[in-house]
Protein backbone atom coordinates (compact mmCIF):
# COMPACT_ATOMS: atom_id res chain seq x y z
CA UNK A 1 0.00 0.00 0.00
CA UNK A 2 0.81 3.31 -0.92
CA UNK A 3 1.12 5.47 2.38
CA UNK A 4 3.09 8.63 1.43
CA UNK A 5 0.33 10.67 -0.31
CA UNK A 6 -1.08 10.27 4.03
CA UNK A 7 2.12 11.61 5.42
CA UNK A 8 1.63 15.20 5.85
CA UNK A 9 4.80 17.71 6.48
CA UNK A 10 4.04 19.42 9.62
CA UNK A 11 6.49 22.44 10.65
CA UNK A 12 7.99 22.93 13.94
CA UNK A 13 9.49 26.10 15.04
CA UNK A 14 11.40 26.62 18.32
CA UNK A 15 10.91 29.23 20.15
CA UNK A 16 12.08 31.07 23.57
CA UNK A 17 8.63 31.40 26.17
CA UNK A 18 8.32 35.42 25.60
CA UNK A 19 5.78 37.84 24.30
CA UNK A 20 6.01 38.31 20.67
CA UNK A 21 7.66 34.96 19.71
CA UNK A 22 4.44 33.55 18.07
CA UNK A 23 3.34 36.77 16.13
CA UNK A 24 6.94 37.46 14.39
CA UNK A 25 6.46 33.56 13.52
CA UNK A 26 2.74 34.19 12.02
CA UNK A 27 4.01 38.03 11.15
CA UNK A 28 6.72 36.08 8.29
CA UNK A 29 3.90 33.79 6.85
CA UNK A 30 1.42 36.52 6.56
CA UNK A 31 4.23 37.95 4.24
CA UNK A 32 5.09 34.88 2.32
CA UNK A 33 0.89 34.66 2.43
CA UNK A 34 1.16 30.86 3.74
CA UNK A 35 -2.35 29.95 5.29
CA UNK A 36 -2.61 28.03 8.99
CA UNK A 37 -4.57 25.08 8.47
CA UNK A 38 -3.83 24.32 11.99
CA UNK A 39 -1.59 24.57 14.77
CA UNK A 40 -0.66 24.40 18.24
CA UNK A 41 1.56 25.42 20.96
CA UNK A 42 3.92 22.82 23.44
CA UNK A 43 5.62 24.69 26.31
CA UNK A 44 8.40 23.64 28.26
CA UNK A 45 9.92 25.43 30.90
CA UNK A 46 11.38 28.59 29.37
CA UNK A 47 11.07 27.30 25.26
CA UNK A 48 8.64 25.54 23.41
CA UNK A 49 7.54 24.56 20.26
CA UNK A 50 5.40 25.74 17.48
CA UNK A 51 3.46 23.29 15.25
CA UNK A 52 1.52 24.16 12.38
CA UNK A 53 -0.09 22.49 9.56
CA UNK A 54 0.76 25.14 6.49
CA UNK A 55 -0.62 24.97 2.85
CA UNK A 56 3.33 25.79 1.58
CA UNK A 57 5.58 24.23 4.41
CA UNK A 58 8.65 24.28 1.86
CA UNK A 59 8.19 28.10 1.85
CA UNK A 60 7.47 28.83 5.29
CA UNK A 61 10.40 26.65 6.18
CA UNK A 62 12.66 29.13 4.29
CA UNK A 63 11.09 31.73 5.12
CA UNK A 64 11.15 31.04 8.75
CA UNK A 65 14.74 29.92 8.88
CA UNK A 66 16.19 33.13 6.65
CA UNK A 67 14.55 34.74 9.59
CA UNK A 68 16.55 32.45 11.87
CA UNK A 69 14.40 30.53 13.48
CA UNK A 70 15.17 26.97 14.12
CA UNK A 71 12.65 24.62 11.93
CA UNK A 72 12.21 21.30 11.69
CA UNK A 73 9.78 19.20 9.45
CA UNK A 74 7.91 16.59 10.80
CA UNK A 75 5.65 14.23 9.54
CA UNK A 76 2.23 13.56 10.58
CA UNK A 77 -1.32 11.73 10.00
CA UNK A 78 -4.84 13.55 10.20
CA UNK A 79 -7.60 10.75 10.81
CA UNK A 80 -11.14 11.63 10.25
CA UNK A 81 -13.48 12.02 13.26
CA UNK A 82 -17.18 11.70 13.55
CA UNK A 83 -18.65 15.29 14.44
CA UNK A 84 -20.88 14.21 17.12
CA UNK A 85 -20.22 12.90 20.86
CA UNK A 86 -17.97 9.97 20.78
CA UNK A 87 -16.28 10.85 17.88
CA UNK A 88 -12.64 11.22 18.98
CA UNK A 89 -13.49 7.90 21.87
CA UNK A 90 -13.70 5.76 18.20
CA UNK A 91 -10.36 6.89 17.30
CA UNK A 92 -8.84 6.32 20.41
CA UNK A 93 -10.19 3.28 21.47
CA UNK A 94 -8.89 2.27 17.93
CA UNK A 95 -5.69 3.65 18.37
CA UNK A 96 -5.15 1.84 21.61
CA UNK A 97 -6.72 -1.81 20.45
CA UNK A 98 -3.80 -2.01 17.31
CA UNK A 99 -1.57 -0.70 19.94
CA UNK A 100 -0.75 2.94 18.07
CA UNK A 101 1.44 5.13 20.82
CA UNK A 102 0.28 8.79 20.19
CA UNK A 103 3.34 11.39 20.91
CA UNK A 104 1.20 14.20 20.89
CA UNK A 105 -1.82 15.04 18.68
CA UNK A 106 -4.21 18.05 18.33
CA UNK A 107 -7.73 18.46 16.37
CA UNK A 108 -9.92 20.69 14.76
CA UNK A 109 -12.60 21.06 13.38
CA UNK A 110 -13.08 22.21 9.42
CA UNK A 111 -15.02 21.43 6.54
CA UNK A 112 -13.87 18.27 6.29
CA UNK A 113 -15.49 17.32 9.89
CA UNK A 114 -13.83 16.89 12.85
CA UNK A 115 -10.19 15.84 12.03
CA UNK A 116 -7.15 14.64 14.66
CA UNK A 117 -3.60 15.51 14.09
CA UNK A 118 -1.48 12.53 15.48
CA UNK A 119 2.36 12.35 15.70
CA UNK A 120 2.91 8.53 15.92
CA UNK A 121 6.50 6.53 15.84
CA UNK A 122 5.94 5.09 12.67
CA UNK A 123 3.68 6.90 10.10
CA UNK A 124 3.75 4.36 7.49
CA UNK A 125 2.85 2.04 9.72
CA UNK A 126 0.11 3.69 11.22
CA UNK A 127 -1.28 4.30 8.23
CA UNK A 128 -1.24 0.75 7.05
CA UNK A 129 -3.51 -0.04 10.44
CA UNK A 130 -5.79 2.54 10.91
CA UNK A 131 -6.75 2.27 7.08
CA UNK A 132 -7.12 -1.58 7.41
CA UNK A 133 -9.67 -0.32 10.51
CA UNK A 134 -11.63 1.63 7.86
CA UNK A 135 -10.98 4.63 9.40
CA UNK A 136 -10.65 8.08 6.97
CA UNK A 137 -7.12 8.97 6.79
CA UNK A 138 -7.18 13.10 4.90
CA UNK A 139 -4.12 12.91 2.02
CA UNK A 140 -1.96 15.13 2.52
CA UNK A 141 -2.66 17.73 -1.01
CA UNK A 142 -5.78 18.08 1.06
CA UNK A 143 -3.61 20.58 3.30
CA UNK A 144 -0.88 21.09 0.50
CA UNK B 1 63.03 32.35 7.94
CA UNK B 2 62.15 30.51 11.79
CA UNK B 3 63.48 33.02 13.87
CA UNK B 4 63.50 37.09 13.72
CA UNK B 5 66.37 37.20 16.74
CA UNK B 6 67.94 33.84 17.02
CA UNK B 7 70.87 35.33 19.28
CA UNK B 8 68.10 36.76 21.72
CA UNK B 9 65.63 34.50 20.68
CA UNK B 10 67.92 31.06 21.46
CA UNK B 11 70.21 32.38 24.40
CA UNK B 12 71.06 30.07 26.83
CA UNK B 13 68.97 30.44 30.00
CA UNK B 14 71.91 30.82 32.19
CA UNK B 15 73.01 34.19 30.14
CA UNK B 16 69.19 35.02 29.77
CA UNK B 17 68.87 35.40 33.43
CA UNK B 18 71.80 36.98 33.74
CA UNK B 19 70.86 39.79 30.85
CA UNK B 20 67.65 39.76 33.24
CA UNK B 21 69.21 40.68 36.54
CA UNK B 22 71.12 43.45 34.79
CA UNK B 23 68.66 44.98 33.14
CA UNK B 24 66.31 44.34 36.45
CA UNK B 25 69.00 46.36 38.37
CA UNK B 26 69.19 48.99 35.91
CA UNK B 27 65.75 49.98 35.79
CA UNK B 28 65.12 49.88 39.74
CA UNK B 29 68.23 52.74 40.06
CA UNK B 30 66.30 54.24 37.00
CA UNK B 31 62.98 54.73 38.99
CA UNK B 32 64.57 55.33 42.20
CA UNK B 33 66.37 58.10 40.77
CA UNK B 34 63.71 59.67 38.50
CA UNK B 35 60.28 58.57 39.11
CA UNK B 36 58.72 60.04 42.18
CA UNK B 37 56.01 57.59 42.33
CA UNK B 38 58.17 54.38 42.56
CA UNK B 39 60.67 56.20 45.05
CA UNK B 40 57.56 56.81 46.99
CA UNK B 41 56.62 53.13 46.53
CA UNK B 42 59.99 51.50 47.17
CA UNK B 43 60.26 53.58 50.25
CA UNK B 44 56.51 52.55 51.61
CA UNK B 45 57.75 48.88 51.14
CA UNK B 46 61.23 49.10 52.97
CA UNK B 47 62.76 48.40 49.70
CA UNK B 48 66.01 49.78 48.53
CA UNK B 49 67.85 49.37 45.07
CA UNK B 50 70.78 47.95 46.69
CA UNK B 51 68.67 45.18 48.26
CA UNK B 52 67.47 43.66 44.61
CA UNK B 53 71.02 41.28 44.80
CA UNK B 54 69.71 38.62 42.15
CA UNK B 55 66.74 38.15 40.44
CA UNK B 56 64.44 36.37 42.79
CA UNK B 57 64.93 39.53 44.81
CA UNK B 58 62.09 41.27 42.44
CA UNK B 59 60.06 39.84 45.22
CA UNK B 60 61.23 42.12 47.34
CA UNK B 61 59.14 45.28 45.37
CA UNK B 62 55.71 46.44 45.72
CA UNK B 63 52.76 45.46 43.52
CA UNK B 64 51.72 47.92 40.47
CA UNK B 65 48.17 47.62 40.29
CA UNK B 66 45.42 49.34 37.19
CA UNK B 67 43.74 51.46 39.87
CA UNK B 68 47.55 53.35 40.41
CA UNK B 69 47.05 54.70 36.53
CA UNK B 70 43.38 55.53 37.06
CA UNK B 71 44.25 57.39 39.97
CA UNK B 72 47.55 59.02 38.28
CA UNK B 73 45.15 59.84 35.50
CA UNK B 74 46.22 60.66 32.73
CA UNK B 75 50.29 60.55 32.92
CA UNK B 76 51.39 61.25 36.53
CA UNK B 77 53.47 58.43 36.23
CA UNK B 78 55.07 58.90 33.40
CA UNK B 79 58.81 58.55 33.57
CA UNK B 80 59.20 60.50 29.98
CA UNK B 81 58.21 63.90 29.29
CA UNK B 82 55.60 64.82 26.77
CA UNK B 83 58.04 66.04 23.94
CA UNK B 84 59.99 62.49 24.30
CA UNK B 85 56.95 60.87 23.17
CA UNK B 86 55.82 59.57 19.83
CA UNK B 87 52.46 58.08 20.58
CA UNK B 88 49.84 57.58 22.99
CA UNK B 89 47.05 55.24 23.79
CA UNK B 90 43.98 54.82 26.08
CA UNK B 91 42.61 51.99 27.36
CA UNK B 92 38.95 51.36 26.64
CA UNK B 93 38.06 51.66 30.30
CA UNK B 94 35.94 48.53 30.04
CA UNK B 95 36.35 48.32 34.27
CA UNK B 96 36.64 51.70 35.35
CA UNK B 97 37.80 55.16 33.99
CA UNK B 98 40.34 54.89 30.79
CA UNK B 99 43.99 54.90 31.42
CA UNK B 100 46.40 56.25 29.06
CA UNK B 101 49.74 54.88 28.24
CA UNK B 102 52.85 56.64 26.59
CA UNK B 103 55.39 55.14 24.29
CA UNK B 104 58.95 56.86 23.47
CA UNK B 105 60.43 55.81 20.34
CA UNK B 106 62.22 52.75 22.05
CA UNK B 107 59.23 51.66 23.54
CA UNK B 108 57.61 51.35 19.76
CA UNK B 109 60.67 49.78 18.53
CA UNK B 110 60.78 47.64 21.38
CA UNK B 111 56.89 46.95 21.25
CA UNK B 112 57.20 46.07 17.39
CA UNK B 113 60.12 43.91 17.11
CA UNK B 114 58.58 41.51 20.19
CA UNK B 115 55.56 41.13 17.42
CA UNK B 116 58.12 40.55 14.75
CA UNK B 117 59.61 37.54 16.86
CA UNK B 118 56.39 36.12 17.17
CA UNK B 119 54.97 36.54 13.99
CA UNK B 120 58.14 34.87 12.72
CA UNK B 121 57.74 32.17 15.17
CA UNK B 122 53.95 31.44 14.20
CA UNK B 123 55.38 30.74 10.70
CA UNK B 124 54.28 34.73 8.92
CA UNK B 125 56.80 36.94 6.68
CA UNK B 126 56.91 37.88 3.48
CA UNK B 127 54.46 36.99 1.03
CA UNK B 128 51.99 36.57 3.72
CA UNK B 129 48.75 38.68 3.87
CA UNK B 130 47.49 39.67 7.17
CA UNK B 131 44.17 40.48 8.11
CA UNK B 132 43.93 43.20 10.60
CA UNK B 133 40.69 43.30 11.93
CA UNK B 134 41.58 44.62 15.79
CA UNK B 135 40.26 47.89 16.47
CA UNK B 136 42.89 51.06 15.00
CA UNK B 137 42.81 53.71 16.92
CA UNK B 138 43.02 54.48 20.72
CA UNK B 139 43.20 50.21 21.07
CA UNK B 140 46.62 48.92 20.91
CA UNK B 141 45.25 45.95 19.52
CA UNK B 142 44.82 47.13 15.67
CA UNK B 143 48.09 49.63 15.22
CA UNK B 144 50.36 47.13 17.11
CA UNK B 145 50.21 44.39 14.65
CA UNK B 146 50.12 46.69 11.79
CA UNK B 147 53.84 47.33 12.56
CA UNK B 148 54.87 44.10 13.69
CA UNK B 149 53.43 42.72 10.30
CA UNK B 150 55.35 45.33 7.97
CA UNK B 151 58.02 44.88 9.82
CA UNK B 152 58.38 40.97 9.42
CA UNK B 153 57.46 41.79 5.44
CA UNK B 154 54.01 40.96 5.26
CA UNK B 155 51.52 42.80 3.71
CA UNK B 156 48.81 44.29 5.80
CA UNK B 157 45.25 44.83 5.18
CA UNK B 158 44.00 47.09 7.63
CA UNK B 159 40.07 46.58 8.18
CA UNK B 160 39.78 47.12 11.63
CA UNK B 161 37.02 45.76 13.44
CA UNK B 162 33.01 46.00 11.69
CA UNK B 163 31.38 45.79 8.38
CA UNK B 164 31.44 42.11 8.17
CA UNK B 165 30.62 41.28 5.09
CA UNK B 166 32.84 43.64 3.31
CA UNK B 167 35.93 42.27 5.48
CA UNK B 168 34.87 38.70 4.10
CA UNK B 169 35.04 40.11 0.69
CA UNK B 170 38.39 41.61 1.09
CA UNK B 171 39.68 38.64 2.46
CA UNK B 172 38.46 36.38 -0.84
CA UNK B 173 39.61 39.02 -3.05
CA UNK B 174 43.26 40.37 -1.76
CA UNK B 175 43.73 36.38 -0.62
CA UNK B 176 44.25 37.19 3.12
CA UNK B 177 46.34 34.44 4.67
CA UNK B 178 46.29 35.02 7.91
CA UNK B 179 44.57 37.28 10.28
CA UNK B 180 44.23 39.32 13.28
CA UNK B 181 41.26 39.32 15.44
CA UNK B 182 39.40 38.23 19.13
CA UNK B 183 38.16 34.46 18.54
CA UNK B 184 35.21 35.23 18.83
CA UNK B 185 35.19 37.97 16.25
CA UNK B 186 36.33 35.36 14.01
CA UNK B 187 33.59 32.95 15.03
CA UNK B 188 31.02 35.73 14.33
CA UNK B 189 32.97 36.04 10.63
CA UNK B 190 33.00 32.53 9.63
CA UNK B 191 28.60 32.45 10.96
CA UNK B 192 28.85 35.58 8.50
CA UNK B 193 30.28 33.97 5.75
CA UNK B 194 28.22 30.85 5.55
CA UNK B 195 25.48 33.51 5.69
CA UNK B 196 26.82 34.82 2.29
CA UNK B 197 27.24 31.37 0.68
CA UNK B 198 31.55 31.12 1.43
CA UNK B 199 33.04 29.19 3.36
CA UNK B 200 36.22 29.98 4.71
CA UNK B 201 37.63 27.24 4.78
CA UNK B 202 37.09 25.84 1.40
CA UNK B 203 36.63 29.41 -0.27
CA UNK B 204 39.29 31.90 1.09
CA UNK B 205 43.34 31.28 1.06
CA UNK B 206 43.01 31.47 5.31
CA UNK B 207 45.65 29.66 6.93
CA UNK B 208 46.34 31.57 10.29
CA UNK B 209 44.39 33.47 13.29
CA UNK B 210 46.50 35.61 15.39
CA UNK B 211 43.75 35.19 18.17
CA UNK B 212 43.62 37.43 21.70
CA UNK B 213 42.49 40.31 23.34
CA UNK B 214 39.74 37.93 25.17
CA UNK B 215 40.33 34.81 27.35
CA UNK B 216 39.48 31.85 25.19
CA UNK B 217 40.16 27.66 25.46
CA UNK B 218 41.48 24.59 24.02
CA UNK B 219 37.74 23.42 23.00
CA UNK B 220 37.27 26.97 21.45
CA UNK B 221 40.62 26.68 19.68
CA UNK B 222 39.94 23.41 18.09
CA UNK B 223 36.56 24.12 16.64
CA UNK B 224 38.03 27.43 15.14
CA UNK B 225 40.95 24.85 13.89
CA UNK B 226 38.17 21.92 12.67
CA UNK B 227 35.64 24.73 11.40
CA UNK B 228 37.41 27.43 9.74
CA UNK B 229 40.60 24.88 8.40
CA UNK B 230 43.31 26.84 10.27
CA UNK B 231 45.83 27.57 12.70
CA UNK B 232 45.02 29.23 16.00
CA UNK B 233 47.72 30.76 17.38
CA UNK B 234 46.98 32.74 20.78
CA UNK B 235 48.63 36.51 21.39
CA UNK B 236 48.64 38.17 24.48
CA UNK B 237 49.65 41.93 25.83
CA UNK B 238 47.91 44.55 27.25
CA UNK B 239 48.07 48.41 26.63
CA UNK B 240 50.33 48.51 29.95
CA UNK B 241 52.97 46.16 28.83
CA UNK B 242 52.79 48.04 25.00
CA UNK B 243 49.65 46.33 23.38
CA UNK B 244 49.49 42.92 22.12
CA UNK B 245 53.28 41.78 21.89
CA UNK B 246 53.59 38.16 22.68
CA UNK B 247 52.59 35.18 20.59
CA UNK B 248 52.59 31.38 20.18
CA UNK B 249 54.67 29.52 17.81
CA UNK B 250 54.66 26.77 15.34
CA UNK B 251 54.21 24.20 18.74
CA UNK B 252 50.99 26.21 19.98
CA UNK B 253 52.02 25.68 23.34
CA UNK B 254 52.26 28.64 24.82
CA UNK B 255 53.09 32.22 23.87
CA UNK B 256 56.83 33.09 24.66
CA UNK B 257 57.60 35.81 26.53
CA UNK B 258 60.63 37.45 25.64
CA UNK B 259 62.84 37.35 29.06
CA UNK B 260 65.12 40.68 27.69
CA UNK B 261 61.92 42.80 27.73
CA UNK B 262 59.42 41.27 30.26
CA UNK B 263 60.67 38.80 33.40
CA UNK B 264 57.07 36.98 34.69
CA UNK B 265 56.06 35.63 37.72
CA UNK B 266 52.52 33.47 38.27
CA UNK B 267 51.05 34.20 42.27
CA UNK B 268 47.95 33.18 44.17
CA UNK B 269 45.52 35.33 43.47
CA UNK B 270 44.98 35.31 47.26
CA UNK B 271 47.99 35.14 49.36
CA UNK B 272 50.45 36.27 46.68
CA UNK B 273 52.63 32.63 47.23
CA UNK B 274 54.94 32.80 43.82
CA UNK B 275 53.69 29.68 41.96
CA UNK B 276 56.36 27.33 39.81
CA UNK B 277 55.36 25.88 36.75
CA UNK B 278 52.35 24.56 35.61
CA UNK B 279 50.48 26.06 38.43
CA UNK B 280 47.40 28.15 37.42
CA UNK B 281 47.73 31.96 39.12
CA UNK B 282 47.62 35.27 38.99
CA UNK B 283 50.39 36.34 35.77
CA UNK B 284 52.44 39.63 37.10
CA UNK B 285 54.65 41.34 34.61
CA UNK B 286 57.95 43.37 35.01
CA UNK B 287 58.78 45.06 31.92
CA UNK B 288 62.55 45.11 31.74
CA UNK B 289 63.11 47.96 29.27
CA UNK B 290 60.20 50.78 29.43
CA UNK B 291 60.83 53.76 29.03
CA UNK B 292 57.66 56.41 29.25
CA UNK B 293 55.49 54.33 31.41
CA UNK B 294 57.76 51.38 33.41
CA UNK B 295 55.84 48.91 35.23
CA UNK B 296 57.18 46.54 37.97
CA UNK B 297 55.35 43.73 38.74
CA UNK B 298 52.18 44.83 37.24
CA UNK B 299 48.99 42.77 38.23
CA UNK B 300 47.26 42.49 35.01
CA UNK B 301 44.69 40.22 36.63
CA UNK B 302 45.10 37.25 34.27
CA UNK B 303 44.68 33.73 35.17
CA UNK B 304 47.00 31.61 33.75
CA UNK B 305 50.25 29.16 34.13
CA UNK B 306 53.86 29.36 32.90
CA UNK B 307 56.75 26.35 31.44
CA UNK B 308 59.87 27.00 31.85
CA UNK B 309 61.69 24.27 29.45
CA UNK B 310 63.59 24.99 26.11
CA UNK B 311 60.61 24.95 23.57
CA UNK B 312 60.60 22.15 21.07
CA UNK B 313 61.18 25.25 18.34
CA UNK B 314 63.98 26.02 20.39
CA UNK B 315 63.56 29.02 22.08
CA UNK B 316 64.25 29.46 25.69
CA UNK B 317 61.96 32.15 26.82
CA UNK B 318 59.32 30.58 29.35
CA UNK B 319 55.85 29.86 27.46
CA UNK B 320 52.83 31.00 29.27
CA UNK B 321 49.84 28.76 28.74
CA UNK B 322 46.17 30.86 27.20
CA UNK B 323 44.87 33.27 29.88
CA UNK B 324 41.97 30.71 31.03
CA UNK B 325 40.16 33.89 32.66
CA UNK B 326 40.89 37.09 34.74
CA UNK B 327 40.64 37.66 38.43
CA UNK B 328 37.70 40.40 38.30
CA UNK B 329 35.85 38.13 35.96
CA UNK B 330 35.53 35.57 38.75
CA UNK B 331 32.53 35.39 39.89
CA UNK B 332 31.84 33.47 43.25
CA UNK B 333 28.60 31.53 43.37
CA UNK B 334 27.68 30.13 46.72
CA UNK B 335 30.96 30.49 47.78
CA UNK B 336 32.53 28.38 44.46
CA UNK B 337 34.87 30.43 42.32
CA UNK B 338 33.81 30.08 38.99
CA UNK B 339 35.42 31.46 35.91
CA UNK B 340 32.93 32.04 32.55
CA UNK B 341 36.10 30.26 30.30
CA UNK B 342 35.02 27.08 32.46
CA UNK B 343 31.92 27.15 31.15
CA UNK B 344 32.99 27.94 27.58
CA UNK B 345 35.32 25.03 27.69
CA UNK B 346 32.22 22.61 28.51
CA UNK B 347 29.54 24.20 26.33
CA UNK B 348 32.46 23.14 23.42
CA UNK B 349 32.18 20.03 24.14
CA UNK B 350 28.14 19.31 23.31
CA UNK B 351 27.50 19.84 19.92
CA UNK B 352 23.94 20.14 20.42
CA UNK B 353 24.25 23.53 21.63
CA UNK B 354 26.20 26.93 19.80
CA UNK B 355 29.29 28.10 21.43
CA UNK B 356 27.35 31.35 22.52
CA UNK B 357 26.27 32.13 25.50
CA UNK B 358 25.33 33.99 28.56
CA UNK B 359 25.78 33.68 32.38
CA UNK B 360 22.82 35.81 34.31
CA UNK B 361 23.71 35.66 37.94
CA UNK B 362 20.82 37.10 40.58
CA UNK B 363 20.23 36.00 43.93
CA UNK B 364 16.71 34.34 44.60
CA UNK B 365 16.08 34.62 48.58
CA UNK B 366 19.61 34.15 50.50
CA UNK B 367 21.10 31.72 47.94
CA UNK B 368 23.19 32.72 44.31
CA UNK B 369 21.39 31.74 41.04
CA UNK B 370 23.40 31.12 38.06
CA UNK B 371 21.49 31.10 34.44
CA UNK B 372 23.30 29.83 31.76
CA UNK B 373 21.49 30.62 28.20
CA UNK B 374 22.46 28.39 25.15
CA UNK B 375 21.41 28.80 21.83
CA UNK B 376 19.98 25.29 20.02
CA UNK B 377 22.34 24.84 17.14
CA UNK B 378 20.39 24.04 14.30
CA UNK B 379 21.46 20.71 13.33
CA UNK B 380 19.88 19.21 16.58
CA UNK B 381 16.55 20.86 16.92
CA UNK B 382 14.01 17.82 16.93
CA UNK B 383 10.08 18.55 17.36
CA UNK B 384 10.16 16.76 20.40
CA UNK B 385 10.04 18.41 23.31
CA UNK B 386 11.51 15.26 25.20
CA UNK B 387 14.48 15.80 23.08
CA UNK B 388 15.05 19.30 24.40
CA UNK B 389 14.44 18.99 27.43
CA UNK B 390 17.28 15.87 27.60
CA UNK B 391 19.76 18.78 25.71
CA UNK B 392 19.35 21.59 28.36
CA UNK B 393 19.41 18.41 31.03
CA UNK B 394 22.83 17.42 30.01
CA UNK B 395 24.22 20.36 29.46
CA UNK B 396 22.94 21.08 32.93
CA UNK B 397 25.02 18.17 33.83
CA UNK B 398 27.94 18.73 32.34
CA UNK B 399 28.43 22.44 33.94
CA UNK B 400 27.55 20.95 37.42
CA UNK B 401 30.36 18.85 36.81
CA UNK B 402 32.47 21.36 35.86
CA UNK B 403 31.83 24.09 37.66
CA UNK B 404 30.83 21.97 40.97
CA UNK B 405 27.99 24.11 41.26
CA UNK B 406 24.05 23.81 40.48
CA UNK B 407 23.32 25.31 37.36
CA UNK B 408 20.36 26.24 35.26
CA UNK B 409 20.24 26.15 31.55
CA UNK B 410 17.91 27.95 29.45
CA UNK B 411 17.28 27.01 26.09
CA UNK B 412 17.48 29.94 23.50
CA UNK B 413 16.74 30.57 19.62
CA UNK B 414 19.49 30.35 17.08
CA UNK B 415 21.27 34.09 16.82
CA UNK B 416 19.50 35.27 19.76
CA UNK B 417 22.56 35.82 22.40
CA UNK B 418 24.69 39.04 21.63
CA UNK B 419 27.94 38.54 19.25
CA UNK B 420 30.69 40.62 20.33
CA UNK B 421 33.32 42.45 17.73
CA UNK B 422 35.33 43.70 20.51
CA UNK B 423 35.36 42.06 24.11
CA UNK B 424 33.16 39.61 24.98
CA UNK B 425 30.45 40.46 27.77
CA UNK B 426 29.07 37.36 28.70
CA UNK B 427 28.17 37.88 32.64
CA UNK B 428 25.27 40.28 33.94
CA UNK B 429 25.35 39.67 37.55
CA UNK B 430 21.77 41.24 38.83
CA UNK B 431 22.71 40.39 42.13
CA UNK B 432 22.42 43.40 44.65
CA UNK B 433 25.01 42.89 47.05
Amino acid sequence: METDRYVIKQISIFSENRPGRLAAIAKALTEENINILAFSIAEADGFGVVRALVDKPKLAYEKLTGLGFNVAFTDVIAVKMRESPGGLYEIAKMLANVQINIEYSYAYTGKEGGVLILRVDDADQAVRLITSLGATLLESRVFQ
Amino acid sequence: MMFWDPRVEEMPKEELQKLQYKLLKTLVYRLYSFSPFYHERMKESGVHPDDIQTLADIRKLPFMYKRDLRDNYPDKIFVAGQEDLVRYHVSSGTTGKPTVVGYTRNDLDNWTTSLARGLVSCGLGRGDVLQVSYGYGLFTGGLGLHYGAERVGATVLPTSVGNTERQIELMQDLHTTAIACTPSYLLHMGEVAEKMGVSIRDDTDLRRGILGAEPWSDAMKARIEDWLGIKAYDIYGTSELYGPMFCECAEQNGFHVWGDLAYIEILDPVTGESLGPGEKGELVVTMLQKEALPMIRYRIGDITSYEDGVCACGRTHPRVMRISGRVDDMLIIRGINVFPSQIEYALMTIPQVGQHFQIVVDRKGALDDMLVRVEVARESFSDKITDLMAIRKNVEHKLRNTLNVAVNVELVEPGSLPRFEGKAKRVIDRRQL
